[in-house]
């Protein structure tokens, strides 16, 4: 193929996917290497890429300790609160004492910020969460990452990391290819932090037809994150904990405004309060440590969740759906209709299209709610992501190896949804990840450590020689075919995701099985996936665009089969209302109050499963 | 919803090809026009629809759950640093125009270069803190939170 290299030497840290996790990374590495050398590749555009591509309407992760509002440890002890328990407590304390300074900053940089005009303070939409004008959000925090950068190549797919040659599991760069121009890129770098975010599509999606690009993360989270680390050898942590999100029906307009800001609730069909009833029975699953809703009515207590939406689910079973959200009361007040409509324009501008076409006034009309399918993905109420070292000064002996979010790669590091067993990060903490792996990057080149690095020809060439080869089976077999997709030698990009999303569906506890699977489905849905990695290998790209398709699947495919082994491992009911064990229908924490961490070998494919210790930093009560 | 792009309008200047988080933007080689190539892999995330300087892109609701007949717009006005909605429902009987700031400064004067400030001192380096701080986690004197200051131990396993 006449497709150039290029290749950049020299780098010192190389960010690979620039969302706010990797913008954050980069705008950073410069204060703590103002004579290193910096580059970014990002698959899309830096201005509108990612998750907060077409803005958010709230930063979801403010502590406020400026107003005295509350501490770190106030936010360690609610993510475990709603996550069950399952959360690294050193990465999250470490997140939340910094996060804040990002938020005065992003104020500074010209991100409107909303103030209570009796407070001062800025507008709590709930404890955690501000709110924001943040259409621009990706545009200024790309902007500081531009800044900082020597180097930004936008539209580059990154398929692969590089290895270290000379010393076993270093990591020596990345490779990929420029969507546009076809182009070989290589990257030759000391360190690299990887920002490429979570996973949507990975579970069939509720939507279909021309609709399937309505999920609730960006069609464009491609799982890279996951791909990438896991190829390089990083042990992962969490990745059973996938989440299933509450959202208005079809349009997954965003629900957290509605419930904290605009005090509207849900009831079922019949116009009735049907949660407190599923409550008992859930209590039996869960233990009463987990769910004690006097307790939550007393002190506020969240109810985690995973519990909410298995109430919502149950619901819906037992025949007394739809679920309604109950807006006509809220709606009554043209200010808070107003902020209503505001929410969806800023963050989910699809919700708002629909409701115009549908007719759906909320001022007149309770909407429907639904639970999504599942999505694989580290910083909003789950912790999926590769396992990170943590500070040095908050972290347990386990959780600590030298290098603060380094993975257990030496020089590769992670931010945002990269970064396993840290929830409730969202934006604001994902950003403030990636400014944590930037300074701990800059420390481990300053220590020495990446010395004398290796990268053979011969690496850098086979790399090559695969990122094409679908681009090549489509020229070698496509003339076999009179016409059309259908062709005995290969499958093109979309029906392998269809392929991915049907099995992981069906076999891993995806929407349209009410989230049930056991260990025999699983057995299955691991067979399936390997007989479908044998299948990528003859995937079929008739241009560069399916050729990102190609890459972006079987990134998505390597993170389901660690979701699989996740998910087979930790034999128990960990997430009502997430998954289900149906073998194994219990929260069992005599067994199971660990961390699951995985390894796959990248040599053999074989994947290695452990638990580790989950330590706590605080207790219960405030 | 997917977009789509009206034929009168487009002058093919590639802004949105180049905005496109889902490369889903393309030129068509025949009428020198963009179009959207994959609408099932579009987020209707309207990065396109504010990029277009002819206002040339539109959306139409999802065909699998969305009747026709609606309409959402959307001028992003840059300089004024404010973004303009309308929203109409299918039936008439809603129209809504809304209006939000994107912006509180001049842009990219803001951001400061790092290169060019003053670089941390090794006692930074060897600390806990980042870039600004510790004065922006709080603006005030107050030093960052740690486990001693805030109290707290690290102990293994379910205690609590
Ligand atoms: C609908 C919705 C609403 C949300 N609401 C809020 C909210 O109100 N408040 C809040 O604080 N947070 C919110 N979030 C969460 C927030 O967006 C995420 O937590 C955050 O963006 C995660 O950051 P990240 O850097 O890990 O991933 P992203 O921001 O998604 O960045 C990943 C980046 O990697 C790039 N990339 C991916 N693959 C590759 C590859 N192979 N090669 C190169 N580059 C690649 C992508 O293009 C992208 O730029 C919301 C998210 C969604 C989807
Ligand atoms: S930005 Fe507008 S005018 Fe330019 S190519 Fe795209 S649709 Fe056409
Ligand atoms: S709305 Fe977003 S995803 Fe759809 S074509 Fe435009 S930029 Fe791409």
């Amino acid at each position: 193929m006449a497709y150039k290299t290029i290749t950049e030497d020299n780098i010192d840290i190389l960010v690979a996917g620039a969302g706010l996790g990797g913008t954050g990374a980069a705008f950073e590495a410069r204060y703590w290497g103002q004579d290193k050398k910096i580059v970014i590749a990002e698959k899309a555009n830096i201005d509108r890429s990612g998750a907060v591509a077409q803005g958010l309407y709230a930063i979801n992760c403010y502590m406020g300790t400026r107003f005295g509002e509350n501490n770190p440890e106030d936010h360690v002890r609610y993510a475990r609160i709603d996550l069950m328990g399952m959360v690294r407590e050193d990465l999250l304390f470490d997140m939340a004492r910094h996060v804040d300074s990002a938020v005065h900053q992003f104020e500074e940089w010209g991100l409107p910020l909303m103030r209570d005009p009796n407070t001062g303070a800025y507008q709590r939409e709930g404890r955690w969460q501000i709110m924001i004008h943040g259409e621009s959000y990706k545009p200024i925090v790309a902007e500081a990452a531009k800044k900082s950068a020597d180097e930004v190549y936008n539209r580059i797919c990154v398929t692969h990391l590089l290895m270290d040659e000379a010393k076993e599991n270093r990591v020596a760069g990345a490779v990929g290819f420029n969507v546009r121009t076809g182009n070989y890129h290589v990257f030759k770098s000391k360190t690299v932090i990887v920002g490429a975010g979570g996973a949507s599509n990975i579970f069939k999606p509720r939507s279909v037809g021309e609709g399937a690009g309505r999920v609730w993360y960006a069609p464009w989270s491609s799982g890279s994150a996951y791909g990438l680390l896991i190829e390089a050898g990083a042990k992962m942590t969490q990745m059973e904990n996938r989440i299933v999100l509450a959202r208005f029906k079809d349009g997954y307009g965003p629900v957290g405004a509605y419930f904290l800001h605009l005090k509207t609730y849900t009831q079922n069909a019949y116009g009735e309060e049907y949660e407190s009833k599923w409550w008992p029975g859930l209590q039996e699953i869960v233990g009463k440590e987990y769910l004690d809703p006097d307790a939550s009515h007393v002190t506020h207590r969240p109810i985690p969740t995973c519990l909410r939406n298995h109430a919502l689910i149950s619901e819906v079973n037992a025949g007394r759906g739809p679920i309604h959200m109950v807006t006509m009361e809220a709606f009554q007040d043209p200010h808070l209709e107003e902020i209503g409509w505001h929410n969806f324009l800023g963050m989910t501008v699809g919700q708002a299209v629909l409701w115009a076409a549908t007719d759906v006034d909320p001022k007149n009309e309770n909407p429907e709610l639904t639970t999504s399918e599942p999505y694989v993905m580290g910083s909003h109420a789950t912790g999926c992501g590769a396992w990170c070292s943590g500070p040095e000064d908050v972290s347990p002996d386990e959780y600590f190896w030298g290098y603060n979010r380094m993975t257990t790669v030496a020089g590769l590091f992670g931010a945002g949804d990269a970064v396993g067993g840290t929830p409730h990060a969202f934006s604001s903490g994902s950003f403030t990840e990636g400014r944590l792996a930037a300074k701990a990057a800059c420390k481990y080149i300053d220590d020495g450590k990446a010395e004398g690095i290796v990268v053979s020809e011969k690496q850098i060439n086979d790399r090559k020689e695969e990122i094409y080869k679908p681009m090549e089976h489509y020229k070698i077999y496509r003339n076999e075919i009179t016409a059309g997709d259908v062709n005995p030698n290969y499958i093109n990009p979309r029906q392998g995701l269809d392929r991915l999303q049907k099995l992981m569906d069906e076999y891993c506890g995806g929407a349209s099985v009410n989230y049930m699977t056991n260990e025999k489905l699983l057995h299955i849905g691991l067979k399936k996936l390997a007989i479908m990695e044998e299948d990528l290998g003859k995937l079929a790209a008739k241009d560069t665009h399916e050729l990102l398709r190609a890459w972006e699947l079987k990134h998505r495919h390597r993170a389901s089969e660690a979701v699989m082994h996740h998910t087979l491992f930790r034999k128990e009911t960990r997430w009502p209302g997430y998954y289900y064990r149906g073998d194994a229908l219990k929260l069992d924490d005599e067994n199971w109050h660990v961390l699951t961490v995985s390894r796959r070998d990248p040599q053999t494919g074989e994947y290695t499963m452990e638990k580790a210790p989950c330590y706590h930093l605080v207790d219960e009560n405030e | 919803m997917p977009t789509f792009v009206y034929m009168t309008r487009c002058d093919g200047c590639g802004h949105c090809v180049d905005i496109c988080p889902s490369d889903i933007m393309h030129i068509d080689k025949v009428t020198r026009r963009a179009y959207n190539i994959e609408p099932n892999m579009c987020w209707e995330c309207y990065s396109c629809v504010k990029a277009c300087p002819m206002h040339a892109i539109d959306v139409r609701g999802y065909a699998d759950f969305a009747p026709l007949g609606h309409s959402v717009r959307v001028d992003r006005d840059e300089e004024k640093g404010v973004i303009a909605w309308r929203i109409k429902f299918r039936n008439g009987q809603k129209d809504m125009e809304l209006l939000a700031p994107i912006t509180t400064k001049p842009w990219g004067e803001h951001i400061p270069k790092l290169a060019q400030v003053q670089g941390p001192t090794k006692e930074m380096r060897d600390s806990e803190l980042l870039f600004n701080e510790p004065k922006y986690i709080r603006l005030d004197e107050g030093d960052i939170h740690t486990l001693k200051s805030n109290g707290l131990k690290m102990k293994a396993g379910v205690y609590y």
